[in-house]
C-alpha cells in the first residue's frame, strides 16, 4: 500500500479518514467516534502510520494542524471538501445537501464543481443527525433501524417542533394521545425533510442532487427527500465519506 | 491604566471592580486582535494609544472640559448633526454599544430578541461601566428604527435623553420636517449650553467636521489601491475612534497616517500577501470594541478594503456644502447633507444598492460580505434584496446574521473559510 495522502474530517460525532495512493486511488477508509477526546481518536485512526500530506476539514481541522503528526497538514472548509468529494464521485452534480451530527449544509456546485453559493445551520443543532440520534433514543431504537422503522407509519401526523428537547416533549404527548410510535417516528422524519428542503430552495438547488452525511444512510430520509424535492438524487454508498475523500483530493 | 483614573471613575459613579474586568477583557481582546498583525503602519501608535486611553485620558479630557463650563453630548447615530454641537462649543461623542455587557439588567427594559447594539448601550448604563454615557449633559436619541425608539423611551429614566425626529422617506415634506428637526436641536442645544448658533461658529464647524470625513474619504482612497497597504480592522478602528476622539486632533494624526500610507501605496507595499481575496464589508455599523467578524475575516485569508456601514462609508461620503454665508443657508447645507444618509430605516431606499454596487468597483472587491445585526429588521430586510442585486452583477456575496456572544466564532469561520475558498 503507498498511502500518499490522507483526508481527515474531523466532525462534531464522527472521524471519518481516506487515504489516497500516489494514483488517487482509495486505498483506506475508516471511521470513529468523535468522542471529547478527538486527538486521541485520530491518531489511534492513522495507526502511527500517518501518510506525508494530511488535508484536515471539519470543525475539528485545526485541531489536526496542531497535533505534530510529523506529517504536512494543510486545512479546507467542509464545503469545500464536500464539492470536491462529490464531483469526484459524481461529476454531474449539481447541489450538495449534507446532514451531519451536528449541522446541515446545502452547497449549490457550477459545472465542474466550483461552489457557487452555500447555506449551513446556524447555532442549534435541530434537524441534524443528532435530533435523529436523540429520538431514536426516545424510541429505544437503535439509530441504524429508526430509518427502517419510520418507514413502518402511515403518513400525516405534523410534528411542528425542531427544537430537540421540545420535540421529545410532543413526541411523548402524541404517543400520550394514543398514536402509533411508528406514524410519530415518520412525523420526525418528515418534520427534518421539510426544514432540509427549505435551506435547499434557499440555495436555488438544481438537480442532480447528492446527499451525504451520516444521515443519508437513513432510508426514510432519503424517500422522504426524494419526494419532497422530487428530483433526482445520488446516494453514494459511502456517504459519510464524502468530506474525508474531498479533503484528500484538494490536498 | 486603572490606578491613575480611578478617582475619577469613582465621582462618576462606575461599578469599579466590573469596569476594571471590561477593561482587562478589552486590554486582551485588542491584543489578541490588534497587536498581533504584521506589518502595520507607525501612525497605528496614535490610534493604539487612544484607545488604550478611551476610558482614561479621554474621559479626563471630558472631565477637564466640563470644568470650563462646556458641555457634554452623547450620541448613538450618525444622523446627529456633529456641526451644530461643535457650533456651541460643546464636545460630541459616541456612546459605548459594542460589547455584551449589563444585558441581563438590559433585558428588564427592552425585550430579550432586541439587536446587541440597543442592548449593550442601556446595558453599559445600567450596569454603570461607560463613563462616556457618565460625562453626559445630553444624550441625543433619534428615530431611526423602532428597537431604538421605543428603548429610548425607557432609557430616558436613566439619562437626559433628548430625541431627534429623523424621516423615514425623503419627499419634500420630510425634508421640510427634518429641517425643522435641526432647528429644534439647535435651540436645545442653545439652550444646554448658553451659546446661541452664529453663521459665524456653523461655518466653523461645518469646517472642522468636513475635514475630519476628508481625511476619511482620503483614506478610503488610499487603502482601494492594489495591494491593499492596510488592514480592514485598522481602518475600522480608525473610523470607530473617530466618534471618540478631539475632531481636529484626529484629523491631524489622520492625514499623517495617509501620507504614510500614501509612500507605501508608492512602493506598491501591501499588507497582505499578494493574491488575497480582497472582501467588502455591507451592513450594521460595528462599534467599538465589535471586532469579531473582521477578525474572522481577516483571520482566514482575506483582507477587507471597505465598511459600506454607518462606522465606515455612511458617515463620511458626503461633504457639507460649505460656500453658504447665511445661517439659514447653511441649516439647507446641513439638511441636505444629512438627508443623503442611505439608512434602511428609509423606505424606498435604492440608493444603498446602488452605492453598495459603486463602492465594491471602486475597491476592486472579489465578494462581498453582508452584515446583519440578529433582530436588525430593517437591515436584514436589505440583505435579501442587496444579495439579489449582488448576484445580479456577478459579485459573490455571502449574509451573516450575529450578534456580540462568542458561542458561533467556529461556524462563522467555517463559512467565511468557505467563502474565501470559493473565491480562490
Amino acid at each position: 500500500m503507498d498511502a500518499r495522502i490522507a483526508g481527515l474530517d474531523v466532525g462534531s460525532r464522527s472521524i471519518e479518514l481516506v487515504v489516497l495512493d500516489a494514483g488517487g486511488e482509495v486505498v483506506r477508509r475508516a471511521k470513529a467516534a468523535t468522542t471529547f477526546h478527538p486527538a486521541e481518536q485520530v491518531a489511534r485512526l492513522l495507526d502511527g502510520a500517518a501518510p506525508p500530506r494530511i488535508m484536515a476539514t471539519g470543525y475539528g481541522r485545526e485541531l489536526v494542524a496542531g497535533m505534530g503528526l510529523g506529517a504536512e497538514v494543510a486545512t479546507v472548509t467542509e464545503i469545500t471538501a464536500y464539492a470536491r468529494g462529490a464531483a469526484a464521485l459524481h461529476p454531474e452534480t449539481r447541489a450538495i445537501l449534507d446532514i451531519g451530527g451536528q449541522d446541515t449544509k446545502a452547497i449549490l456546485l457550477a459545472p465542474g464543481g466550483k461552489v457557487l453559493r452555500f447555506e449551513m445551520n446556524d447555532r442549534c443543532a435541530a434537524g441534524t443527525g443528532k435530533f435523529l440520534e436523540h429520538v431514536a433514543g426516545v424510541f429505544q431504537i437503535p439509530i441504524e433501524e429508526f430509518g427502517p422503522y419510520a418507514m413502518q407509519g402511515r403518513p400525516g401526523l405534523g410534528i411542528n417542533t425542531m427544537c430537540t428537547v421540545f420535540a421529545e416533549t410532543e413526541a411523548t404527548s402524541l404517543m400520550a394521545r394514543g398514536h402509533r410510535p411508528e406514524d410519530i417516528a415518520l412525523g420526525l422524519h418528515a418534520a427534518i425533510v421539510r426544514r432540509t428542503a427549505t435551506m435547499l430552495r434557499r440555495i436555488g438547488f438544481t438537480p442532480p442532487l447528492l446527499f451525504a452525511g451520516g444521515v443519508a444512510r437513513n432510508p426514510c430520509m432519503v424517500r422522504l427527500l426524494a419526494e419532497a424535492l422530487d428530483c433526482e438524487m445520488l446516494t453514494p454508498a459511502e456517504p459519510d465519506h464524502v468530506g474525508a475523500l474531498g479533503a484528500a483530493l484538494s490536498a | 491604566m486603572s490606578e491613575a483614573y480611578r478617582e475619577m471613575w469613582e465621582k462618576l459613579n462606575l461599578d469599579i471592580p466590573a469596569h476594571d474586568g471590561l477593561l482587562a477583557v478589552l486590554g486582551k481582546f485588542y491584543g489578541d486582535i490588534y497587536m498581533s498583525q504584521q506589518n502595520r503602519l507607525k501612525g497605528m501608535e496614535y490610534l493604539d494609544f487612544v484607545l488604550s486611553e478611551v476610558h482614561g485620558l479621554r474621559i479626563k479630557e471630558l472631565q477637564d472640559a466640563k470644568a470650563q463650563g462646556r458641555k457634554v453630548v452623547g450620541t448613538f447615530c450618525v444622523f446627529v448633526p456633529e456641526e451644530l454641537t461643535l457650533a456651541v462649543d460643546a464636545v460630541q461623542v459616541g456612546l459605548c454599544a459594542g460589547a455584551e455587557a449589563g444585558f441581563d439588567a438590559a433585558e428588564k427594559l427592552v425585550p430579550r430578541n432586541t439587536c446587541a447594539l440597543i442592548k449593550s448601550f442601556i446595558g453599559f448604563k445600567l450596569a454603570r461601566l461607560c463613563p462616556f454615557t457618565e460625562s453626559c449633559d445630553l444624550i441625543v436619541g433619534e428615530t431611526t428604527c423602532d428597537g431604538k425608539k421605543k428603548a429610548y423611551e425607557a432609557f430616558a429614566a436613566h439619562a437626559p435623553m433628548y430625541v431627534m425626529e429623523v424621516p423615514q422617506q425623503k419627499n419634500p415634506a420630510d425634508r421640510a420636517l427634518f429641517r425643522a428637526e435641526v432647528v429644534r436641536y439647535m435651540e436645545k442645544l442653545e439652550e444646554l449650553t448658553g451659546r446661541k448658533i452664529t453663521a459665524g461658529n456653523l461655518a466653523a464647524a461645518i469646517k472642522t467636521v468636513n475635514a475630519k470625513r476628508r481625511a476619511l474619504q482620503r483614506l478610503n482612497r488610499l487603502r482601494a489601491a492594489q495591494p491593499t497597504p492596510i488592514s480592514g480592522r485598522d481602518v475600522l478602528l480608525i473610523n470607530q475612534v473617530s466618534f471618540y476622539d478631539d475632531p481636529v486632533r484626529f484629523t491631524a494624526s489622520i492625514e499623517k497616517l495617509c501620507d504614510e500610507l500614501e509612500a507605501r501605496v508608492a512602493k506598491a507595499e501591501g499588507v497582505a500577501p499578494e493574491g488575497t481575496p480582497r472582501l467588502m464589508l455591507a451592513g450594521c455599523p460595528m462599534a467599538v470594541p465589535n471586532w469579531k467578524l473582521p477578525y474572522v475575516i481577516e483571520s482566514s485569508g482575506a483582507v477587507i478594503v471597505g465598511e459600506e456601514s454607518c462606522i465606515g462609508t455612511r458617515n463620511i461620503r458626503d461633504l457639507v456644502a460649505d460656500d453658504g454665508t447665511t445661517l439659514d443657508a447653511m441649516i439647507d447645507a446641513l439638511v441636505d447633507r444629512y438627508m443623503k444618509i442611505d439608512c434602511a430605516t428609509f423606505t424606498p431606499n435604492a440608493e444603498r444598492q446602488a452605492n453598495i454596487l459603486d463602492m465594491a468597483k471602486e475597491l476592486s472587491a472579489d465578494g462581498v460580505i453582508q452584515y446583519t445585526l440578529m433582530f436588525c429588521q430593517p437591515y436584514a430586510n436589505e440583505a435579501i434584496r442587496v444579495g439579489q442585486a449582488l448576484a445580479d452583477s456577478g459579485l459573490p456575496a455571502l449574509a451573516i446574521e450575529t450578534d456580540y456572544s462568542m458561542e458561533d466564532v467556529a461556524q462563522l469561520k467555517t463559512r467565511v473559510e468557505a467563502f474565501v475558498e470559493m473565491l480562490k
